[in-house]
């Protein structure tokens, strides 16, 4: 081991226990006594020891493309774990999961369907607009695709969102909550919301297509995965903006947790909510095309034959198709987000 | 002891506010600790008891403290150190379920921006105090009559069904005021309600909570940065500066007596007309019986040199005035007591404020006599005497700058 490495590690070392030595400080639990020196301390042999121990290995002679800490083997060792102890119930899940979104599908190709659903989303866009030239884009949009005979993957795409943003709610909402009301939650959460938003999506369907195979529930999965952290994050925000008197309101008339909670901060989050449900049923459509890689059937799949057959226009209408389905939801779940504005604001 | 007992209450902000407690004790200022440790005193050492049924008002400039305070009596925020008691009970014991229930029946609290709850109607904000404790539906629906009698009494009726957005300023802290009387809690705190209001609707607002409070007889804890509303509603007033009191008394007290330099500067521009009373500014005066003779009435006057005096009867109370001239008159034409001589005199009662006691004296040779509410006659008012406790503080300055 030559000196200069050794120092630059000491250093490195020394830093990082400084560092954590000062965060420490400033925490009164653990600024009591040597507490903070000890956290100081164990921060910096945490750097110290891997690093005199990877320093030795490299220095006697090991291969330089030999990984000191073997991360990958171990993701590979949980995984194949995880397949063992839980592969056969999520088997089943798996199955039921199809069953249901394939029954959904199933409907929504009938021939009836599709003049019923154009009115249903007209209906719908004109309850959340009240707006005639949104109403009728909204019918325009869907005649278009209908007249591309892209009906049946469009329904196929819909279908999976919908199933998708359905579990994106179920977990995300309380999720967000959770977040909301307690500050450790919010430590914790945050970096893994970091890693679902920067890690690329190839990554997680891996062990997704592993662990549930290819098709449909993994594609859900894995839709979900990119798309939840908008809500999560806007409904903690949202709930953490409610205006700080109007908590100390409710505080102070004898609220509880959880009637402040019901009653105050989630309505008044609701705008923000709606943000974030939106921004997350933008994200779903964007995995569209990834999911259809696992075998995800519709909009995506289209795309893909396009690529793979290299016929232009195959995927060119299915994208515009896929941006047709987005505006239709971004202005429906838009205009019921403005419409939740109105009193929940104050002016002074 | 008061029916709110606040007893060396100290509250620091930053990471270790018990470490810097030990500093503050041991006498640092606010601004030695804030440079060295990085901890900020909102309340340091106060000890304040309310009594029951009065207007406390806390009044200092933003940062003394005064809004940390109020908190502490709720505990929407916790003390660093100290005791605080509400009707006998130790507050800072209460824990979950018995800290919500007592701010349930215990007080209730208005505050500087209303927070009021923008997605609810002002009907639904004005009963939320008494949603919030749950209950059958034919409770609900009693709630909801509670909620239109004080929506009535602080004239709103017709509004119930708007949104907060909807209403102004003032309006919207009815409904604040409203929400808190609502809960029928005998503690009323008041976080500057009127603040941020203008001028002339606060004045309104003043108005209507000094009429509520004649029949209400809440106990009220009043904050404000503003001495004149601290005069116009405290029975009791305390400054507070960097977080501790600077002197506690009534607002005469305060005016007549500054504890303080900080005190004295800070009533140095306040309108003491509006707050000295005809009785601490009255003088000792001449008095005579109605059955005295004029004879007898002149030489008291010649001894004292005076030229006026005050008839009273048996009781003290105020037949009338005489001047020197009038008894001279008398003299001469053989009157037997001085009650026929005695001419109407400009009286004020010893609550009146100098303010409205002013006019009276313009045209007028005899001093205001000054009445108790059985018209016994107390003292007088001579224009000089008024116009001296007036301009007291600017000659109390001019003498302090030679």
């Amino acid at each position: 081991m030559d000196a200069s490495s050794i120092f630059s590690l000491v250093l490195c070392a020394a830093i990082v226990g400084w560092i954590a030595w000062a965060a420490a400080r400033r925490h009164e639990a653990l600024a009591e006594g040597y507490r903070a020196h000890a956290v100081g301390a164990g921060a910096a042999l945490v750097v110290l020891v891997p690093g005199l121990a990877g320093l030795w290995k490299f220095l006697t002679g090991l291969e330089f493309d030999t990984s000191i800490i073997p991360l990958d083997v171990w993701v590979d060792g949980a995984v194949d774990w995880l397949l063992l102890k839980v592969g056969d119930p999520l088997d089943q899940l798996n199955r039921w999961v199809v069953h249901k979104i394939g029954f959904f599908e199933r409907f929504l190709h009938q021939s009836i369907a599709w003049p019923l659903l154009t009115l249903l989303f007209t209906g719908v866009a004109w309850h959340a607009s009240r707006n005639f030239v949104v109403t009728v884009g909204v019918a325009c949009a869907f005649l278009l695709i209908w007249s591309m005979a892209l009906w049946k993957p469009t329904m196929q795409t819909l279908s999976l969102m919908s199933v998708s943003i359905l579990v994106t709610v179920v977990f995300g909402l309380p999720l967000g909550i959770l977040m909301s009301q307690s500050d450790r939650a919010r430590s914790i959460m945050l970096p893994i919301l970091d890693m679902m938003q920067t890690m690329p999506s190839f990554v997680y369907l891996i062990p997704v297509v592993m662990l549930l195979g290819l098709g449909n529930f993994a594609g859900v999965i894995a839709t979900m995965i990119y798309a939840a952290p908008p809500l999560i994050r806007l409904t903690d925000l949202g709930i953490r903006l409610v205006d700080k008197e109007v908590m100390e309101a409710a505080t102070s008339f004898g609220a509880s947790r959880w009637q402040k909670l019901f009653n105050i901060q989630i309505p008044l989050a609701l705008p923000n909510i709606m943000a974030g449900l939106n921004q997350s049923i933008m994200m779903a459509l964007a995995m569209v095309v990834i999911a259809s890689m696992i075998g995800v059937r519709g909009l995506g799949q289209e795309v893909l034959f396009g690529l793979q057959r290299q016929e232009p226009g195959t995927g060119f209408i299915a994208g515009l198709s896929i941006v047709l389905l987005a505006i239709v939801l971004d202005r429906i779940t838009q205009s019921y987000g403005r419409r939740m504005e109105t009193h929940r604001t104050v002016s002074h | 002891m008061g029916q709110i007992q606040i007893s060396n209450v100290y509250k620091i902000f930053g990471p270790r506010p018990h470490n810097a407690i030990e500093l503050v004790r041991g006498g640092m200022s606010k601004d030695d600790l804030l440079n060295e440790t990085g901890h900020t005193i909102g309340v340091q050492d106060v000890t304040l008891t309310v009594e029951p049924g009065q207007c406390t008002v806390v009044m200092g400039l933003s940062g003394s403290g005064k809004s940390t305070l109020i908190r502490h009596i709720n505990r929407l925020i916790d003390p660093t150190a100290g005791e605080i008691i509400v009707e006998g009970q130790d507050i800072l014991a209460l824990k979950g379920r018995e800290l919500e229930d007592f701010r349930r029946r215990m007080m209730s609290m208005v505050f500087q921006r209303f927070g009021l709850f923008p997605h609810k109607t002002v009907i639904d904000n004005v009963a939320y105090g008494l949603d919030i404790k749950g209950g059958s539906r034919a409770e609900k629906r009693a709630n909801r009559e509670t909620a239109r009698h004080w929506i009535g009494q602080v004239g709103l009726t017709g509004y119930e069904d708007q949104y907060p957005s909807q209403l102004s300023g003032g309006m919207q802290q009815r409904v604040g005021l409203a929400r808190a009387l609502a809960t029928d809690a005998d503690i009323l705190l008041m976080d500057e309600a009127f603040s941020a209001l203008d001028p002339l609707i606060r004045r309104e607002m003043q108005d209507q909570l000094i009429e509520l409070q004649d029949t209400l007889h809440k106990t009220i804890v009043f904050i404000t940065h503003d001495l004149d509303e601290a005069l116009r509603l405290g029975d009791t007033i305390a400054i507070m500066k960097d977080g501790a009191i600077e002197q506690i008394g009534t607002g005469e007290e305060i005016l007549q007596r500054p504890q303080t330099e900080y005190v004295r500067r800070f009533v140095e521009d306040v309108n003491r007309g509006r707050v000295l009373t005809a009785g601490t500014v009255k003088l000792e005066c001449s008095i005579v019986r109605q059955d005295t003779t004029p004879d007898e009435a002149l030489r008291q006057l010649g001894e004292g040199g005076l030229r006026v005096t005050y008839v009273v009867d048996a009781e003290g109370r105020l037949v009338g005035a005489v001047t020197a001239a009038s008894l001279r008159q008398g003299q001469r034409d053989d009157i037997p007591t001085v009650d026929s001589l005695a001419e109407a005199a400009p009286t004020a009662t010893e609550d009146m404020v100098l303010e409205e006691v002013l006019p009276m004296t313009v045209g007028e040779d005899i001093p205001v006599a000054v009445l108790n509410e059985n018209r016994e006659l107390k003292g007088i008012l001579p224009k000089d005497a008024i116009i001296r406790a007036l301009a007291e503080e600017a000659q109390l300055t001019a003498e302090a700058d030679r």
